[in-house]
């Protein structure tokens, strides 16, 4: 999810942004608005973070992903969700999708390695959701973990609200 | 696709002339959001925009605010529902004095001015000797003695140097003419209930104010206002140029009607595009002609015959000629479609691209703006555009994609 990039790239065919690039949806991310800190955290329990911006959570060995409250602010309305066939096989940090909002477009990458077993089909005439309940009821994708290990390399909470917060200064 | 223009190569990165209100960087500080090299420009309503929660970006050279505290989407439907205001004191406001005014202006622009009524506007373009459009603007004859001309940010400097090259042409050849460049700020209150809220504060009946007119009048007790009913969403609208010491106040006093909302460089790029309506440097540029651009109607009749504007021994034959690429609308579902889209035949052979397009926050599809070879711009014509490597079908579409709503009059 991390590059944020100016539609001007959206045709797929250009690289996306680098990670430190200044895209508009980082600057608006920098702006002057305050983004809340705990909204988030009563609902996480158990989430892992990506640095770009992706969230996991794995129950029974089923890993259901999404993406953070961070994101969806700094993407803005989504309008459109572009997600996975079930059945896609993903290695970690493949793109599996993005998501786009009015002005902006936005890459997906997988956070773990596995395949997926669900995609939420109510965003396609929901994509709204992403934006209002980006932990619960805008879910992207569920897919299996074929290598467990990948999630002690993601960030907790706490990791990602100090990574987030060391973007922002 | 505004995102990206804001990055674009039109950004000004030497102060202009014109002695603006409020300086350069106020505080010396360079702005760490930016990665130009030169502080940007502040409008006088940069530290209320920002009071206003309104988020910064960096749009010609200057800070402007993209949305405010509402989201694009709201922002967007509230100008279509009740009224916004837009600030747009970075565009150019130009006087053209002098006996010769006319004359000057049509030797630089495409349009039938001399035929314009007192207080008639028009949207005209600037032209280059090889037939490209150099910027659009709007043209006013207003009865005080004046031409008064409104022209794009990202093209100010440009523009500037144009017509004072112009200039010293027409006063070596003895012509009487001169140019101000001025100060006032300039904000857009553009939506359905703008004029019940404007007559409020305005003593003219606003009803003989029509479309693409012009009145010198004080608003809210604020004198030296220009209000000209125009804009660029396609609803009706005023553009209202206001001294830059009561810019403020003015957009207060706006504000304190219930209908009325600030909206920001997002919304007005959607909305524009709704409308149908170009933008210079994604749409039109120095390599696209009137006629390529669809813009045909903006040359004017004594124009034609007399071909006395700047490129017009290119650009007055493919009147008739036709052009090998037109500038047409673009509807598809699926997929945003934006700005270098490739746009494919139905047979998967490129034969256009995108310029400008958004999903459409009114009609829920995907509208855009490209050229594409002339033989497939027909209204109608099935096409598909190529995103995310997958062709998408999609179909050329009349323009504009909303219906537009200026005020011709009782």
């Amino acid at each position: 999810m991390m590059y944020l990039r100016a539609p001007a790239a959206s045709g797929g065919r250009s690289a996306p942004a680098r990670r430190n690039a200044l895209t508009p949806a980082r600057l608006l991310a920098r702006a002057c608005y305050k983004r809340p800190l705990s909204t988030t955290t009563r609902f996480c329990a158990a989430l892992k973070f990506t640095d770009k911006h992706e969230w996991v959570r794995v129950d029974s060995g089923v890993a259901t992903v999404g993406i953070s409250n961070f994101a969806q602010e700094a993407l803005g309305d989504v309008v459109y969700c572009g997600l996975p066939e079930v059945g896609a096989k993903l290695s970690q940090s493949d793109e599996f999708g993005a998501l786009e909002s009015v002005k902006a477009a936005s890459e997906l990458y997988s956070p773990l390695t596995g395949e997926v077993t669900d995609v939420n089909d109510a965003l396609a005439d929901n994509p709204g959701l992403v934006n209002k309940s980006c932990y619960k009821d805008g879910w992207l994708m569920k897919m299996t973990v074929s290598i467990p290990e990948e999630l002690d390399g993601l960030m907790d909470e706490a990791a990602y609200e100090r990574y987030i917060k060391s973007m922002e200064d | 696709m505004l995102a990206r223009a804001f990055a674009n190569g039109l950004c000004n990165r030497l102060p202009r002339e014109a002695t603006r209100t409020v300086g350069l960087g106020a505080t010396g500080r360079q702005d760490r959001q930016v990665s130009t090299e030169v502080a940007l420009k502040k409008t006088p309503l940069y530290d209320f925009h920002r009071a206003q929660g309104g988020k910064m970006v960096e749009f010609a050279g200057w800070s402007m605010p993209v949305q405010y505290k509402d989201s694009h989407i709201n922002s967007h439907m509230h100008t279509r529902q009740h009224c916004s205001i837009f600030d747009v004191s970075h565009m150019l406001q130009t006087k053209v004095f002098g006996r010769d005014r006319v004359k000057f202006v049509e030797s630089l622009i495409v349009g039938d001015i001399a035929e314009l009524k007192d207080n008639q506007g028009t949207l005209s373009l600037f032209t280059n000797t090889k037939g490209g459009i150099m910027d659009d603007l709007i043209v006013t004859k207003t009865d005080q003695g004046y031409l008064y001309v409104v022209s794009n940010a990202g093209c100010a400097d440009k523009d500037s140097a144009h017509m004072q090259a112009r200039l010293q042409e027409f006063k070596a050849a003895g012509h009487d003419v001169d140019l101000e460049f001025m100060d006032e700020s300039l904000i857009a209150l553009q939506g359905p209930s703008m004029a019940q809220v404007l007559q409020k504060g305005v003593g003219d009946d606003l009803r003989n104010l029509t479309f693409m007119t012009s009145v010198l009048t004080p608003v809210f007790g604020i004198r030296g206002c220009r209000i000209t009913r125009c804009g660029y969403t396609g609803e009706d609208g005023v553009e209202i140029s206001v001294p830059s010491g009561d810019v403020v106040s003015l957009t207060e006093k706006l504000l304190a009607d219930s209908e009325v909302k600030l909206a920001g460089l997002g919304a007005r790029d959607s909305l524009r595009l709704e409308a149908g309506l170009c933008l210079y440097g994604n749409d039109i540029d120095e390599t696209t002609t009137p006629v390529e651009a669809s813009l045909v109607w903006t040359i004017g009749k004594r124009r034609r015959q007399a071909q006395d504007f700047p490129g017009a021994d290119i650009i007055v034959p493919q009147i008739k000629a036709k052009t090998q690429r037109k500038r047409v609308g673009v509807i598809s579902t699926g997929p945003p479609v934006r700005q270098h889209t490739p746009i494919l035949s139905s047979d998967g052979r490129v034969i256009g691209e995108v310029t400008s397009g958004c999903p459409s926050p009114c009609l829920k599809q995907n509208v855009a703006m490209g050229y594409v070879e002339a033989g497939f711009s027909k209204v109608g014509t099935s096409i598909q555009v190529e995103v995310r490597k997958k062709a998408v079908p999609a179909v050329v579409s009349k323009m504009p994609f909303v219906p537009t709503k200026y005020y011709m009059g009782q």
